[in-house]
């Protein structure tokens, strides 16, 4: 009698000096200017959905961001998108918000999630739970980003959960963490960062930048701090839609902060659409050239077919083609590699 | 209360330097401590400790103090517990995401540190998560039994 083959699936390697084998930190460590999107995970059962949503970006971004449960609002897990958007192929960014689970589930999804074949964790703290559309639920906060960036590294690095149990196999992951340079105290900002990197993060992604020179000056102090060249910098962007949902964000969101020239500039304009994708691009194209920027991550929340084109106008990928579905790349061996 | 909570911020320097005191007179206490019997001392201590750091600092006894690193402003009284900072959602004006009729507890923090020798620096270190088992303990007992070797 034979018995029936167990599923075995092939274990990528981690290239010599990288922590995951995953694509992202390929590229932001050959010195190439990274795009990341984010993807608005469905609220729906259907993995298709996942992977139309991510298709928008096929061959222009090199991760896909999976929110957990952004704005605390309920939709599909984080973990679930970026296992689906592994399974095929693309590399995505999971997401983790220390809002909604306790240090248990979390390194649990931090194994889990790297067993599927996710190779970028972002540690989050997490948006309050009076933001999303469970505002009667608990808000848990177990831990915070910093205590999550240590756990996490822990487990990679040092093969132990936080109780100090020993797990067998180690994930293999790119830690990042977010950080809002037009955040107050703008002068904190930074040596936030810097701690965010003691703790153990390789990537930032940051909140929406819509003030240069903040964002100049808060990467100035990163520098000052000696970390610039500690870690990769992933400035946050994405298009408006009018002058109307500009000032509603940044009266309503907190943490967004727009300033009044750019709202002038929306208003100003015939097509305020075209305008919002107009000033992304400028945005893009000023990021590139400040130093310790290492990439952009673009948001555009309901806009997200957008993003190609505005990539492909900001021309910050130089004629470099991002992995996509179906590619018949030099990266075969990049095949499975999230 | 709110307001002595704001005051204690901008006196952070002169309750850092009470408290430096107060800890090395605890210290010193520890023979009379070991002796009367730490579990035996526990409700009573941590019933004091309540009342002083409640009125002070609103303090919320998660049993592992940390004002000396976060410039005297508790970071349990943060909506998200935060304890390494503020998050990115601190509104323009310097109020809280979750709560906008509270300055948020990290810029008070900020402020307190900039006041302590060497606040800015305690800042830096980062301070792991809650050890939920210490809940309602009392933390200056903690301390002395940590600094005697006392466990």
């Amino acid at each position: 009698m034979s018995a029936t083959p167990i599923a075995s699936i092939p274990v990528p390697e981690v290239p010599t000096g990288h922590t995951s084998p995953g694509r992202l930190e390929a590229v932001l460590r050959s010195g190439a200017f990274a795009i990341t999107a984010e993807v608005a995970p469905p609220d729906s059962a259907d993995p298709n959905d996942v992977y139309k949503r991510a298709s928008v970006f096929d061959g222009y971004v090199d991760a896909i961001n999976a929110t957990d449960g952004s704005g605390a609002n309920c939709h599909m897990s984080s973990v679930a998108v970026s296992a689906l958007l592994a399974r095929v192929g693309y590399s995505p960014v999971m997401q983790i918000s220390c809002r909604d689970k306790n240090r248990i589930a979390i390194q649990g999804d931090i194994l889990g999630g790297a067993a599927l074949g996710v190779c970028n964790m972002l540690c989050l703290t997490g948006d309050g739970v009076q933001a999303g559309d469970h505002p009667q639920s608990k808000p848990v906060f177990d831990l915070d980003c910093m205590s999550l960036l240590t756990i996490a590294r822990a487990l990679r690095d040092e093969l132990h959960f936080q109780s100090g149990r020993k797990i067998t196999s180690a994930p293999r992951i790119f830690l990042g963490a977010a950080e809002n340079p037009s955040g107050l105290p703008y002068e904190w900002r930074a040596r936030r960062l810097a701690k965010k990197v003691d703790a153990g993060a390789q990537f930032i992604q940051t909140q929406y930048c819509y003030d240069m020179p903040l964002l100049r000056s808060f990467m100035k102090e990163v520098e000052a701090l000696g970390y610039a060249n500690r870690v990769y910098i992933l400035a946050g962007v994405g298009p408006l839609r009018s002058a109307k949902t500009a000032e509603w964000m940044r009266t309503n969101v907190p943490g967004i902060h727009i300033p009044d020239a750019l709202i002038a500039r929306m208003a100003g304009s015939k097509d305020q659409l075209a305008e919002g994708k107009q000033i992304c691009v400028e945005l893009i194209q000023e990021m590139r050239e400040i130093a310790g920027i290492h990439g952009v991550h673009v948001m555009a929340y309901r806009q997200e077919e957008a993003v190609a084109e505005i990539i492909d106008r900001s021309g910050v990928l130089k004629g470099r083609k991002p992995w996509q579905p179906g590619a018949a790349q030099n990266e075969g061996e990049h095949r499975t590699q999230s | 209360m709110y307001s002595v909570r704001l005051w204690s911020v901008r006196h952070a320097r002169g309750l850092n330097a009470f408290y430096r005191g107060f800890e090395a007179f605890l210290v010193r206490l520890h023979p009379l401590f070991k002796a009367i019997g730490y579990d035996r001392l526990e409700r009573p201590v941590a019933a004091v400790e309540r009342s002083v750091k409640g009125l002070l600092f609103d303090c919320q006894m998660c049993g592992q103090c940390a004002l000396s690193s976060t410039g005297m402003s508790c970071p349990m009284n943060c909506p998200k517990t935060l304890r390494n900072g503020p998050c990115g959602g601190v509104r323009a004006n310097g109020m809280c995401e979750v709560k906008p009729e509270m300055r948020c507890v990290w810029l008070e923090g900020f402020r307190g540190a900039e006041r302590m020798p060497g606040g800015v620096p305690a800042m830096q270190v980062v301070q792991f998560a809650v050890d939920q088992r210490l809940k309602g303990k009392s933390s200056w007992l903690k301390v002395v039994r940590e600094k005697t070797g006392d466990k």
